[in-house]
C-alpha cells in the first residue's frame, strides 16, 4: 500500500515542471551511481558515559529509499539517527563502536572532515529550528555560508530548495521576513530547505513531525515523497501511520531492560501485515509502546 | 452604533472588569520585592539629591565653566582663608573618558576572546579551573591592580607606548610632545582594562553558554566549522550581552579611583594624547584633593562628584539604549 502511494506521487513528481522533476524524470532508480550507493550502519553501539544505550545495529539504507525507524520512546532510535551523522558525539560522555559506511566508506575512520560528512548526510531535528537572526532567504543559503561554499546563482537555489520543500508558495512574497515570524509547520519546512540548499545524499530527519498539526504534517510527508526521488531519506517517528504512508523500509527498535536493538527490519508492508517477530508485531498493532 | 440598529444580533457588551482578590501571603511577598527593589532607586535618589545640595552652590558659581574650563585652584593668604578659586573639570571630564574608552578598546577583544575559548573549546577541567579564577579577579582590590600597574607593567607598558608613538606617532592622538612616557592615559586605560576584562569576560560566557543548542546543532549539521558555528549562531545570539557587558565595565572603568590615581599623572589641562603622561580623571581628582580641602573646596569636590554620577548615569542610559535595539535580534 505504501509503494502504491509512492508511486502516484512520482508521476505527480514527473508532471511538475521544476528541473527536480526533470532529474526524477530522467529515471533515477535506487542503487545508481548518481545517487550513490547509500549508508550502511555495521555493528553499531552507543553510550552515554557508562549507559549503554544502542547494542549492534546493522542496517542497509539503499540510495533513494526511505527507511522509516520506529519503537518506543527510549529504544535508541534517536540514538542510532545521531551516530548516521556524527551528531551524537555532541553529547559529552557520548561514545559509539562499529562502522557507518557513505559509499562504501567510513564516515569514523580517522582524518575523516566531519563538516564533509555533514555536508553529505543532511538533519532535520524534531523541533524546528530556523536561524531567527536570519530572514526566511538567509535561512535556506545559511548551510552555504556556514560551509563556506560557492553558489554563483543564489536566488535560483532558495527558490529550487523551497520548492522542494513544499514552502516556496506560502513565503515566496515575504523571504525577507524573519524565520521565526513562520508557523511551526512553515519552520519545519523551512528547515528542510536549508537541509536541501547544501544538496545532500542523504537526509536524516529525527521526529520532523512530532512538533506539528496534521496539516502540517501531511505536507512534509508530501515532501518526503518527493525528496525521495533524489536522496536517500532516514525517519524516525512516533507515528506508525507515517511510517506506514511514507516509508519503503521500517526498522523496529526496542530496548527491553538492557540497551536499545533493533528487533526487525524489513518492506514497510510487511513490517505491518506480517512481521517476523512477535513484538513488533505487538507494537504495530498497538498493543504497546 | 445604538442597540436598535443593532435588531438582530445579540448586543455586544462591553468588556467586563477582571479582578482578583490576592491572597494575605502574595500581598506580604509583594511588599517585601517591591521594598526591594524601590530601595536601589531610593538609595540612588538620595545620594543625587546629597551630592547635589552639597555642590549647588558651587555650580551655581561656576555655570557651565565647571565643565567647560580646566583650571582648578585655591588662592588662600597667610592666614589661610581663601582668596580666590577657581573650578573646571573639563581636563577631569576628558580623562575619564579616554582612560575608560582605552579600557574597553583594549578589555573587549580579548574578554570575547577569552569568553569563547572557555565556551567552545577550552576542555572541562581546564574550563573549570580558569572560570573560577576569572570570577576571584573580577572581586579583586583595585588598588592591587594599581600597584602593579606602577610597578610591574609600567616599565612594559612605556616601551608599547615608545613603539607606538615611532610608528604611528603621525596620528595626532598618538603624538608625544614633550618625550614623557609614564604615567599616561594610555597606561592607567591598560590597567584598566585589566580590571574589566574578568567582569566583560564572565558576562560574555554567561551569554554564550546560553545559545539555543538546537541552533548550534542545527548549524553543525549543515556542515558548519566551529568558528562558524561562533560566527553565524553564537556571535549574533550573545551580542547585545557582550555589549551590556562591555558598558558595565565602562561604567566600572568611568569610575574607577585608586587603580587610576596610582598609575596617571593627574594634569590640569585637556590632553588628547593617549600616550603623554598627563591626564585627568574625576573621581582620582576628588581623591587626591579630598584630605586637604577646606570646606569650600569640598563642595567643590561634590559638585564634581555629581557631574561624574550624571556622566555614568548617562553612559550606562545609552548603554541600555544600545542592548535594547540589538538584545532582540538574535535571540
Amino acid at each position: 500500500m505504501s509503494f502504491q502511494s509512492k508511486n502516484d506521487n512520482k508521476e505527480k513528481a514527473m508532471a511538475t515542471p521544476s528541473s527536480l522533476a526533470s532529474v526524477a524524470a530522467n529515471g533515477r532508480k535506487p542503487g545508481t551511481s548518481t545517487l550513490g550507493i547509500g549508508l550502511e550502519a555495521r555493528g553499531v553501539h552507543a553510550w552515554f558515559g557508562k549507559h549503554h544505550a544502542l547494542a549492534n545495529v546493522s542496517l542497509d539504507f539503499p540510495a533513494g529509499t526511505v527507511t522509516a525507524l520506529i519503537g518506543p520512546s527510549g529504544c535508541g532510535k534517536s540514538t542510532f539517527i545521531r551516530t548516521l551523522n556524527r551528531m551524537h558525539e555532541f553529547i559529552p560522555g557520548a561514545a559509539m563502536a562499529g562502522k557507518v559506511l557513505l559509499d562504501g566508506k567510513d564516515i569514523y575512520e580517522p582524518g575523516t572532515d566531519v563538516t564533509k560528512i555533514r555536508l553529505k548526510i543532511g538533519m532535520v531535528f524534531q523541533k524546528p529550528n530556523p536561524f531567527p537572526s536570519m530572514t526566511i532567504g538567509e535561512n535556506v543559503l545559511s548551510g552555504l555560508k556556514l560551509a563556506q561554499l560557492k553558489n554563483a546563482n543564489k536566488d535560483d537555489l532558495m527558490e529550487e530548495c523551497l520548492v522542494r520543500a513544499g514552502l516556496w508558495n506560502e513565503v515566496k512574497d515575504r523571504l525577507n521576513a524573519h524565520g521565526g515570524s513562520l508557523s511551526g509547520g512553515q519552520q519545519q519546512r523551512l528547515c528542510i530547505a536549508r537541509a536541501l540548499a547544501v544538496n545532500p545524499q542523504v537526509l536524516l530527519m529525527d521526529e520532523p513531525c512530532s512538533a506539528l498539526d496534521p496539516g502540517s504534517t501531511l505536507r512534509i510527508e508530501e515532501t518526503i515523497k518527493e525528496l525521495s526521488e533524489t536522496m536517500t531519506i532516514v525517519i524516525v517517528t512516533h507515528n506508525m501511520q507515517q511510517a506506514a504512508r511514507v516509508s519503503d523500509f521500517t526498522a523496529f527498535f526496542l530496548a527491553d531492560g538492557g540497551p536499545g536493538e533493533m528487533i526487525e527490519t524489513a518492506a514497510t508492508s510487511q513490517i505491518f501485515s506480517q512481521p517476523r517477530d512477535k513484538r513488533t508485531e505487538n507494537y504495530v498493532t498497538g498493543r504497546f509502546g | 452604533m445604538t442597540m436598535l440598529e443593532d435588531r438582530g444580533q445579540r448586543p455586544i457588551p462591553s468588556p467586563r472588569e477582571i479582578s482578583t482578590q490576592p491572597r494575605f501571603s502574595d500581598k506580604v511577598f509583594r511588599a517585601v520585592v517591591t521594598t526591594g527593589g524601590l530601595s536601589s532607586l531610593a538609595i540612588l535618589g538620595l545620594i543625587a539629591a546629597f551630592l547635589g545640595y552639597q555642590g549647588f552652590e558651587i555650580l551655581v558659581k561656576e555655570g557651565i565653566t565647571f565643565i567647560t574650563t580646566s583650571e582648578w585652584t585655591v588662592e588662600v593668604d597667610s592666614f589661610g582663608a581663601i582668596t580666590n578659586t577657581t573650578f573646571g573639570l573639563a581636563a577631569m571630564l576628558v580623562g575619564t573618558i579616554l582612560c575608560a574608552l582605552i579600557a574597553v578598546l583594549i578589555a573587549v577583544p580579548v574578554s570575547v576572546a577569552a569568553a569563547i575559548f572557555l565556551s567552545f573549546y577550552a576542555p572541562a577541567s581546564l574550563k573549570k579551573v580558569l572560570v573560577s579564577i576569572i570570577d576571584l579577579m573580577a572581586a579583586f582590590p583595585s588598588i592591587l591592580f594599581g600597584f602593579w600597574g606602577l610597578f610591574v607593567l609600567m616599565p612594559s607598558a612605556e616601551y608599547w607606548a615608545r613603539l607606538i608613538n615611532r610608528y604611528l606617532g603621525f596620528i595626532p592622538i598618538f603624538k608625544v610632545d614633550p618625550p614623557i612616557f609614564t604615567r599616561s592615559p594610555f597606561i592607567a586605560g591598560v590597567v584598566l582594562a585589566i580590571m574589566i576584562i574578568p567582569i566583560v569576560t564572565s558576562i560574555s560566557r554567561e551569554v554564550f553558554s546560553q545559545t539555543p543548542l538546537d541552533r548550534i546543532q542545527a548549524a553543525y549539521a549543515l556542515g558548519a566549522t566551529r568558528w562558524n558555528v561562533i560566527r553565524t549562531v553564537a556571535l549574533p545570539y550573545a551580542r547585545g550581552g557582550i555589549v551590556g557587558g562591555s558598558m558595565l565595565g565602562l561604567g566600572r572603568a568611568m569610575g574607577e579611583t585608586v587603580a587610576v590615581y596610582t598609575v596617571l599623572n593627574i594634569v590640569y589641562q585637556i590632553n588628547w594624547q593617549v600616550l603623554f603622561g598627563a591626564g585627568g580623571n574625576v573621581a582620582s581628582l576628588i581623591l587626591l584633593k579630598f584630605g586637604e580641602a577646606q570646606p569650600y573646596e569640598i563642595k567643590a569636590l561634590m559638585a564634581a562628584g555629581l557631574v561624574l554620577f550624571l556622566l555614568t548615569l548617562f553612559v550606562n542610559f545609552i548603554a541600555d539604549q544600545i542592548v535594547a535595539k540589538s538584545g532582540s535580534k538574535g535571540r
